[in-house]
């Protein structure tokens, strides 16, 4: 048996579909927050594995993938602030409560 | 000819990420979901480190598992009591993500089949890229290396220290 490029892509895309189902259903701040990540995930193993098959004597994949995961970083801290802050004010992180900015 | 062990590996490996972020999205439990992200973050290390990228694979586990999964299970003990069930979905939501999810995989799946399916690439050789040439090319200024955007990364990682603290302080 031969592991050619899609079956990396394959687990990949599940893992996308995954997040974007998790992003839609979920109320509570922290869960969309979890799914975001794993959208962000998959994109990274296709980076890489795009890199490794195509390109192998390039590291352009790699280097995104590290950029990814520090802005990834970076952009989570953030939104978990935002998100203990939300909690002080409203008492609450679950989406479909938090209406009192609508307005 | 990929060897015995690595065929295996790598369905250890694939089957772990399917299994594990299929139950991150749909376990009851938010603490749960996080640790189940923790399994498909090491699942994903390990398609790296199998793929040859070592260096990626120890920065994946380093600051995914080990700096944002406990960030995520500070804020989860922080913002809610732990064991609550998240409440019941509304029907119409589930029945909008499935059929967005569905149709995301339908279309991406069908486009790889036709695409990717066909170009029987087998893994090329590569030599694991040395951490001379990884630093190389993040300190260089010539092309395809990254000093300008290493150096935009730093400071979007203090402006981000610093919002995190104005934002997140007590008044």
């Amino acid at each position: 048996m031969e592991i050619t490029m899609i079956y990396y892509l394959i687990p990949s895309l599940i893992m996308f579909c995954c997040g974007v189902y998790g992003f839609i259903t979920r109320k509570n701040m922290i869960a969309m927050l979890i799914s975001l990540e794993l959208m962000l995930n998959a994109v990274d193993i296709n980076f890489v594995v795009f890199n490794r098959y195509l390109y192998p004597e390039a590291m352009e994949g790699m280097f995104f993938t590290l950029f990814a995961i520090a802005i990834a970083a970076a952009e989570t801290a953030l939104a978990i602030a935002i998100i203990i802050n939300v909690f002080r004010a409203a008492k609450n992180i679950d989406v479909a409560h938090l209406t009192q900015m609508k307005h | 000819m990929e060897s015995v062990g690595s065929i295996i590996m790598y369905w250890i490996i694939a089957l772990s990420i399917i299994v594990f972020s299929v139950l991150t999205v749909t376990t009851r439990k938010i603490l749960r979901s996080a640790t189940f992200l923790l399994f498909t973050l090491f699942a994903t290390a390990a398609l790296y480190f199998k793929l040859d990228y070592e260096f990626l694979g120890a920065v994946q586990i380093a600051v995914y598992a080990g700096g944002i999964v406990v960030l995520f299970v500070f804020s989860i003990l922080l913002t809610s009591h732990p064991g609550d069930n998240s409440e019941r979905l509304v029907s119409k939501q589930r029945v909008l993500g499935m059929v967005a999810a569905l149709a995301t995989f339908t279309v991406v799946g069908m486009a790889l089949l036709n695409r990717v399916g066909q170009a029987l690439v087998s893994m090329p050789e590569m030599a694991n890229p040395k951490m001379e040439e990884i630093g190389k090319a993040l300190m260089g200024t010539g092309q395809y290396q990254y000093l300008l955007p290493f150096e935009a990364i730093s400071v979007l990682l203090l402006a981000c220290i610093i919002g995190g603290v104005v934002v997140a302080r007590k008044r």
